[in-house]
């Protein structure tokens, strides 16, 4: 990753885009979520002493940078009914994982989808995929499709179901 | 979910899906829902407080902004797993632990501020529970942000 502290560690330079002091207090005043305002970028942009204007545009800005994926609704999915939620793993050709890891990623039931790294010989499993289904077996089926997309790419794989949190916090974005 | 009606089901998954840089964001996607802006706010701050949405804003790239992330596996016998949890659980730079039900059934997310720190706090849980740690960090990244439609 491209990236850089200077040496007074305020400043990262990520690519070509540079956050600067008032970037992040954009992010520290956002991170926690939009006010549920009528006009929630003035209110941020008061907060920080600089103009509404300035917030989409910056705001803007860093979401053309991929710094902010959207601005959404990050759905529970256990509320909405979606209660077999699996890791789904699988063993595919380091060759092929580029052109694979997109097509399971485009499937709609899948959420995220990454390459990670083998362990041999425990563990065998160098893509990852989460699947949300309503229960287990739905859940089931849906491997199933993608061991079907994979076809004889798919050198093993398995689904591993959570069964507890142990912990959960709210990950702070900015030292 | 009971609770929920036909109009939480359309703001959920047209927020899903994005939301306005503008002036009156909420104002205007009330307009597409065919509903006041007051109203949408009103049912999204109790969706919200029910815990239906856990989170409404921006989403960052929390790697992009400079931190350091890993997905760490421990296989951790039974009898040994509320100790594990308790070791694993008491280091900040922890911030997600889950159970999952295979022989890798521990499965903890890092977020720190360097990558070395990754290393140091998992050869730090290697110490102290004599178990071997799996570090799984994401080497590529094919797709995140599904839209469940609900």
């Amino acid at each position: 990753m491209a990236q850089q502290t200077s040496q007074t560690g305020q400043e990262i330079v990520l690519d070509e885009f540079f956050l600067d002091d008032t970037d992040r207090k954009i992010i520290h005043a956002t991170q926690s979520g939009l006010p549920l305002e009528s006009r929630p970028y003035d209110l941020i942009a008061e907060s920080i002493g600089i103009t509404g204007n300035e917030v989409r545009q910056r705001m803007q800005n860093m979401q053309q940078q991929g710094i902010i994926r959207r601005i959404a609704a990050v759905p529970n999915h256990y509320a909405l009914g979606y209660k077999g939620n699996g890791m789904t793993v699988w063993n595919v050709p380091d060759e092929r994982i580029a052109e694979l890891g997109k097509q399971v990623g485009a499937l709609d039931f899948v959420s995220h989808c990454y390459q990670r790294p083998r362990y041999l010989p425990d563990w065998p499993y160098n893509l990852f995929a989460m699947v949300h289904a309503h229960n287990r077996e739905e859940a089931l089926l849906l491997v199933k499709k993608i061991a079907d997309l994979l076809g004889e790419a798919d050198g093993g794989h398995d689904v591993l179901f959570s069964t507890r949190i142990l912990k959960k916090t709210g990950m702070r974005l900015l030292p | 979910m009971d609770k929920m009606d036909k109009m939480d089901r359309n703001i959920i998954n047209i927020l899903q899906t994005g939301f306005p840089l503008s002036e009156e964001p909420y104002a205007e996607v009330a307009v597409q829902l065919g509903i006041t802006e007051t109203e949408l706010l009103n049912r999204l701050s109790r969706l919200l407080k029910e815990k239906t949405l856990t989170r409404f804003g921006p989403m960052y790239d929390a790697q992009k902004l400079g931190g350091a992330f890993s997905l760490v596996a421990i296989q951790v016998p039974e009898d040994d797993f509320d100790n594990v949890t308790e070791v694993v659980n008491s280091y900040p730079e922890v911030a997600h632990n889950y159970q999952r039900d295979h022989d890798f059934n521990m499965w903890y997310v890092l977020a720190t501020e360097t990558p070395e720190q990754i290393d140091e706090v998992n050869r730090d849980i290697e110490r102290r529970t004599g178990l071997k740690v799996f570090n799984m960090p994401k080497l590529e990244e094919y797709f995140i942000g599904l839209q469940l439609r609900v």
